[in-house]
């Protein structure tokens, strides 16, 4: 498949749109159901946070890359606002009681769990989210 | 996401449908929120026709769960299958609700 792009305002009201843009490639490419869940959940996660996050005083956008490299279906998700790497997170203590307290860090928890393979890399200005998806 | 509600003999049931996501859980949470006060009591949400949930989705129940139990009640969930399933138990949130199989199985486990 060929490469494809999408430039969106990173607000969470557009989070359909970038969903939509996402299945269509990983439909294109043939991605399996199971991964299907596992590649929305993650674009999801790395959205939203870009959304809540990256742009502190404003509004700015976030870049969605999709293409197929043989086997894998990779997605990248990049903005240009502040630096921040998800990936740095500490994984969610998730064995205490969670109704005693405030959850965090449970988006990346998911991106790291559902895709095959996941980068963070700062790149002239840009955050880059590189996330791999194996065909099936 | 849909939410339909309807009451069994002792608890408000909520069966939600489609997608929790970002978009969509602070319209459950509201929704929720407003039948607890509502109708106080114990609350069984239905996952049946549930698609998809993601962390946004998650903080949502949970912020309903601390709200029933504030009011001295329980949250129990029904029907949470397949990725959904996946997503609670990855999280670890299938051992922090209470689980049931079928909205009876889970009436007969309200007080």
């Amino acid at each position: 498949m060929a490469p494809a792009r999408l430039r969106i305002a990173a607000r969470v009201e557009r989070l359909p749109e970038a969903v939509a843009f996402v299945e269509e490639q990983a439909d294109r490419f043939g991605l399996g159901p199971k991964k299907l869940f596992g590649l929305t959940l993650a674009l999801e996660e790395a959205f939203v946070n870009i959304c809540h996050h990256a742009f502190p005083s404003g509004e700015g956008e976030a870049e969605l890359a999709c293409d197929g490299v043989g086997e894998v279906f990779v997605l990248e998700v990049a903005d240009t606002g502040t630096p921040f790497d998800l990936l740095a997170l500490p994984i969610p203590d998730l064995t205490a009681d969670v109704m005693e307290r405030r959850i965090g860090g449970l988006g990346v928890y998911f991106i790291r769990t559902f895709s095959d393979s996941v980068s963070y890399h700062r790149e002239e200005g840009r955050n880059i989210l590189r996330m791999s998806f194996n065909r099936a | 996401m849909d939410i339909q509600t309807s009451t069994a003999d002792k608890a408000l049931v909520v069966a939600v449908g489609g997608r929790l996501d970002a978009l969509t859980a602070p319209e459950f949470e509201r929704k929720a929120a407003e039948l607890i006060a509502a109708t106080p009591g114990p609350l069984i949400v239905d996952f049946e026709r549930l698609d998809y949930i993601s962390s946004a989705g998650l903080r949502a129940l949970l912020a309903t769960a601390k709200r029933i139990k504030a009011a001295g009640a329980q949250m129990l969930c029904v029907g949470v299958t397949g990725p959904v399933r996946e997503v609670f138990d990855i999280s670890g949130f299938s051992a922090v609700f209470q689980m049931h199989d079928s909205v009876v199985g889970a009436l007969a486990a309200v007080d």
